[in-house]
């Protein structure tokens, strides 16, 4: 896949450029590949070991103690409501089968939530990878005033979602803030609280201002790891700035961008409660009503556990389904970086 | 830099800058909408002359939300998660890395599998389990039939009930189980050499002394790194400390939040909002500026 990449992009434009990593990524993947294998083989365990098998057991005891009392037994629990009716203060359950899951997929409102969470996935992490891909690739120009825009560009990130769903908040205020004043030029043209786009829209651009920061993070480190004699050579061969960046930075970036996609959009499922719970309580009519929220809402104040728990499950399938995408293209990934 | 490029630099700067400008808008808006009193802040467009009511507004939001008891919480709360992570996944990898039972490559990837649900998407079941922590064992001596062979034979019925709702462990426990954590330290472990554990046990030294006298002095800037991250992590997690915890005393400081948003009804005090606001996002935020360094470190070598 890098290889072929590699040959499209340089084959339609300059071919001398392109020549040292189309072989580099042709060549590399095979033999690296059994390296790795060769070396994890004899690496996963240490040649001298402690002989105490009891003691050594003993040091992970509290771990599965808490991830079986607080991971394995609530998503057991969660698979058995989703079959089962269940009324929230105790009593009896009935095994209902797939009748959960069938009323939860047949339900529009929930297709909603699933198409607006989509929507958010896409469009956040779209506007926070391209905005740090930019800076990433300026910053790595190692211009005046480089250190600066380093420490800076990661402090979004340290801020809790809903603080900065509050700040968000009142900056896009219809009636203060910052775009209030379009609603003084044209009045009524700027209120998330009633036009549900503009909310979603709102929650949207709070988010991604919160990962531009690490996503920036991962881009640089990639960017920096890029031999520096490979733009060097693209540059006596004539390629400006800008033609490096497309042909050599980016296409040797792809691997993380494709890690970093599979994080933002997993990220987006889970860290968007709190902005969302702050800026909008998912509304106006919905439109903010994304899948998690929508399980809060529905299994806690609806006190609806099997259908909570129906919902869950379908999340937890697209999640795995997820980590399994990332999981499968993650040696591509370690192989450049 | 390579070649002079004095025309690309140029927009490259601008570029930069209007990053940076977007980047402080939101915390520069914050602080300066916290200096005006109510009717400059509800006059659009805001002044970004700061006004005189800054100290006033802080004692607002600080009075209104009671932030005195609660950041002291989301201290407890961040610093009990952070160390309890760094411990349990230090000891698990050690486990994992340095001993040769069997069973222990079930143990990795049984702690491995949790990295795919998150606390958000499996929130009903884990508030159930806090509610009644025992529960699960309950579950399985009704299961294995204990509960029913015990009711047979001495009359007693078995019900475990502990609550953790509105405690400290309630907040904290089901916090702490990590896997990022736990494959940070055993790829660390990993690249520690052979001949360390080989000169520890020809010295006489067992596992217990090995750990602590090699092991944890060695990782010492891993142990930095995950604890910076994981307590930012912690101090901003919400979902979780929302449900767990109904009484006001045990509320943490980002919950805390909710506060001090404006209601519908009256004119929203939005200068009291954004002091709350920052006194929310402060220490996380300082934590970062100071720690730079080991906050990216961690930040990298976690998710890998």
């Amino acid at each position: 896949m890098q290889a072929t990449d590699a040959n499209s992009l340089g084959g339609t434009r300059s071919a001398s450029t392109a020549t040292p990593f189309v072989v580099e990524g042709a060549s590399k993947p095979a033999v690296g590949k059994r390296k790795r294998r060769a070396a994890t083989s004899t690496t996963t365990q240490k040649r001298a070991v402690f002989g105490s098998n009891w003691l050594g057991f003993a040091f992970a005891i509290p771990q599965l103690l808490l991830i079986f009392t607080f991971f394995y037994w609530p998503a057991s629990q969660a698979l058995y409501w989703a079959f089962t009716l269940q009324s929230p203060w105790g009593g009896g359950n009935t095994w209902v089968g797939f009748d959960n899951i069938k009323a939860v997929v047949t339900d529009p409102v929930y297709w909603d939530s699933v198409i607006r969470s989509l929507v958010f996935a896409g469009l956040s992490t779209g506007l926070s990878m391209g905005i740090a891909l930019v800076m990433a690739l300026l910053v790595d120009r190692e211009l005046a005033g480089n250190k600066i825009y380093r420490t800076v560009l990661v402090w979004p990130y340290a801020i809790a979602a809903p603080a900065l769903g509050l700040a968000f908040r009142f900056m896009l205020a219809p009636e203060a803030g910052l775009l209030a004043f379009a609603n003084h030029i044209w009045p009524g043209i700027w209120d998330p609280t009633l036009n549900g786009n503009q909310a979603l829209g709102a929650i949207i651009f709070a988010f991604a201002w919160k990962y531009v920061g690490y996503n920036f993070i991962f881009m640089l480190a990639a960017l920096q790891a890029i031999p520096r004699s490979l733009l060097e050579a693209a540059a006596m061969d004539g390629a400006r700035p800008v033609r490096r960046m497309f042909d050599i930075q980016i296409p040797l970036l792809t691997p993380t961008l494709f890690f970093l996609l599979v994080l933002n959009i997993t990220d987006s499922f889970q860290d968007s409660f709190g902005i969302v719970d702050i800026m909008t309580g998912g509304g106006p009519a919905r439109a903010t009503n994304l899948m998690v929220y929508k399980i809060y809402f529905d299994g806690f104040k609806g006190l609806d556990y099997s259908g909570g728990a129906a919902q869950s499950i379908i999340l937890m399938l697209l999640v795995i389904g997820l980590t399994f995408i990332q999981f499968r293209y993650i040696e591509r990934r370690v192989h450049y970086t | 830099m390579i070649e002079r490029t004095p025309v690309f630099n140029i927009v490259s700067q601008v570029l930069l800058f209007l990053g940076l400008v977007l980047s402080l808008l939101p915390f520069v808006i914050v602080v300066i909408a916290a200096t005006h009193n109510l009717r400059d802040v509800n006059t659009v467009p805001m002044s970004l002359i700061p006004g005189q009511d800054f100290f006033k507004n802080l004692t607002d939001a600080w009075t209104r939300a009671n932030f005195g008891v609660k950041l002291m919480n989301s201290l407890i709360f961040a610093v009990g998660v952070a160390v309890g992570k760094v411990v349990i996944s230090a000891i698990t990898a050690y486990s994992i890395v340095y001993f040769g039972y069997r069973g222990r490559m079930l143990i990795f990837w049984l702690v491995f599998i949790t990295l795919m649900l998150p606390l958000e998407v499996r929130i009903v079941p884990t508030y159930a389990v806090a509610a009644n922590v025992l529960s699960p064992f309950q579950g399985i001596l009704d299961i294995t039939g204990i509960t029913w062979l015990v009711q047979q034979v001495s009359g007693v019925q078995i019900s475990l009930n502990f609550g953790l709702l509105d405690s400290y462990a309630g907040l904290i426990l089901p916090l702490i189980a990590t896997a990022t954590g736990t494959f940070l330290y055993r790829q660390f472990f990993l690249t520690l050499p052979d001949e360390l554990v080989e000169a520890a046990k020809m010295d006489g030294a067992g596992p217990l002394r090995f750990f602590w006298d090699m092991i944890l002095p060695l990782s010492r800037t891993n142990i930095a790194a995950l604890f910076t991250i994981m307590f930012v992590w912690a101090w901003n997690e919400y979902l979780w400390p929302l449900l767990v915890t109904t009484d006001p005393l045990k509320r943490v400081a980002v919950v805390g939040l909710l506060d001090v948003v404006p209601g519908q009804d009256s004119v929203p005090q939005w200068n009291v909002a954004m002091a709350g606001t920052l006194i929310v996002m402060l220490p996380p935020l300082i934590i970062v500026a100071f720690t730079q360094r080991l906050f990216v470190r961690g930040l990298v070598a976690t998710e890998k």
